[in-house]
């Protein structure tokens, strides 16, 4: 996306399972952002909160960054109130983006211990009721998969698709209210 | 297997171990061995299972465990505990106060709240567990029909911690918000949130959640009798 806009940005990506342990997100924000800050001009977060429950926040402050708007990445593809409408609708929702269900097996499955345990199914899900995918960019491969995450869980499935209209304009907000940084 | 012929302190030994392990099987064959040897059912509680759930729980909190080895220690002592908990009853144990527990309206996070329910359980609370998606006039009926010392709300989510003060209004318009203890928790709660909200006690895990439950109600107890 940073590519087709020709955003003069480099992307430096953390590690994705840290959603899994969001304890550990600022503080790890904290120490990419603050060696950055040394090298770019300007630093801007691409998380929201993301569970961090304001931890990222705090360290944003302190450190004159922005990040991305709203709670979590559902949020931003979807549009918080689409988000919400989804949840009330139905709070034992499940929800994917494009990344949950090309990862799944490693992001969900496996994370969840549930390669090694399938009898943690119901632990885990037994509340649930459906998967909804977040469908940015949907093909027939992804499709299949989002597919197969359902199956292996054993939800319906439902798609919503949002496009990556979410993304683009929250990234847009986030560029155009970044200026420099404070030095 | 269990090897026949160990000793009281190695069957203790090895349920902690296993239970560590999250092995129900052997845990659950463990007890029964530990029981022939006419060991107390107090004893394999405060000796084995719930020090191992301590430990599990500090392992998690180190990063060393995640979820599922959690999930499946849990699930080891809950086995035990189905045999235990008769016996417990039996040998005229009294429970040391009534908790009613459950996870807030919108919200299907159970995992810690079944963790704690295990660890009450275990240090002697009776425990009447609401399940999930638990509606503010659903705890006031509850409540009603219970009587329980102590109400527990769990809340996982940032769109869902809201409902602790929802259920904290419901109760006071029921009239029932000096009957009971109020504690809350779940992974983004916090001390300050707990007394913003108005709530009596919060605890960060299941250990500290009996301590604090302990405390708060030797507490209210004293004051009642005082
Ligand atoms: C496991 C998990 C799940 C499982 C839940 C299974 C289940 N049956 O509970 C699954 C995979 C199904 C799931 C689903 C979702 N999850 Co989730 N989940 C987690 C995860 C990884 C761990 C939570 C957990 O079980 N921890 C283990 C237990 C033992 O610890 P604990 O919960 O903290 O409990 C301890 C204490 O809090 C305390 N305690 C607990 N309850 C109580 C009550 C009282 C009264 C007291 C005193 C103490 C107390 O004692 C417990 C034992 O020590 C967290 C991230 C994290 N690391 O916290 C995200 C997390 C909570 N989930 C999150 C999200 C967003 C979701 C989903 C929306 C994701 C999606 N793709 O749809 C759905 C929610 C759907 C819904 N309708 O509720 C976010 C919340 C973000 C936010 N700002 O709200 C988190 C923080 C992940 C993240 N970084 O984004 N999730």
């Amino acid at each position: 996306m940073v590519a087709e806009r020709g955003w003069p940005v480099d992307v430096l990506p953390l590690p994705p399972l840290l959603h899994n342990h969001p304890e550990r997100i600022a503080g790890e924000v904290d120490e990419l952002a603050g060696e950055l800050l040394g090298r770019y001009a300007t630093v801007a977060v691409g998380y929201a909160d993301c569970g961090t429950y304001g931890a990222l926040d705090e360290v944003c402050e302190r450190r004159g960054l922005s990040r991305l708007e709203g709670l979590h990445c559902y949020d931003i593809y979807g549009g918080a109130d689409r988000i919400q409408e989804i949840f009330e609708a139905q709070p034992g929702t499940y929800v994917l983006t494009d990344f949950l269900v090309r990862s799944f097996d490693r992001t969900v499955i496996a994370e969840l211990g549930l390669d090694r345990h399938p009898e943690l199914r119901d632990a885990y899900f037994a509340h649930y009721t459906r998967m909804v995918w977040l469908a940015q960019r949907p093909d027939d491969e992804l499709r299949r998969l989002a597919e197969r995450a359902a199956a292996r869980i054993g939800l319906p499935l439902s798609v919503v698709p949002t496009g990556h209209t979410g993304l683009e304009r929250a990234l847009e907000i986030l560029l155009t209210s970044t200026a420099a940084n404070p030095a | 297997m269990t090897s026949p012929g160990m000793t009281p302190e190695e069957i203790l030994q090895k349920m902690y171990d296993e239970t560590l392990l999250g092995n129900a099987p052997e845990v659950l064959s463990l007890t029964h061995q530990a029981l022939e040897l006419n060991m107390e059912p107090q004893t394999l509680l405060f000796d084995s299972l719930i020090p191992s759930l301590e430990e599990v729980g500090a392992r998690f909190e180190r990063g060393d465990y995640f979820v599922p080895e959690m999930l499946i220690a849990g699930r080891a002592m809950a086995g035990a505990m189905e045999v235990l908990r008769p016996l417990l009853a039996e040998t005229g144990v009294q429970t040391i106060g009534k908790f009613l527990m459950g996870t807030v309206k919108g919200d299907v996070h159970d995992i810690g709240k079944n963790l704690v329910n295990i660890m009450l359980e275990g240090a002697g609370f009776e425990v009447i567990d609401l399940g999930v998606q638990v509606p503010p006039e659903r705890f006031v009926e509850k409540i009603i029909e219970h009587e329980p010392d102590i109400v527990g709300m769990s809340a996982f989510l940032t769109t869902t911690m809201p409902m602790f003060k929802a259920n904290l209004n419901a109760l006071q318009k029921a009239g029932l918000r000096d009957q009971v203890i109020v504690m809350v928790g779940g992974a983004p709660v916090t001390q300050e949130y707990a007394d913003a909200v108005g709530a009596d006690g919060y605890a960060p895990d299941a250990s500290a959640t009996v301590k604090r439950a302990k405390d708060l109600l030797q507490k209210k107890r004293a004051l009642v009798n005082a």
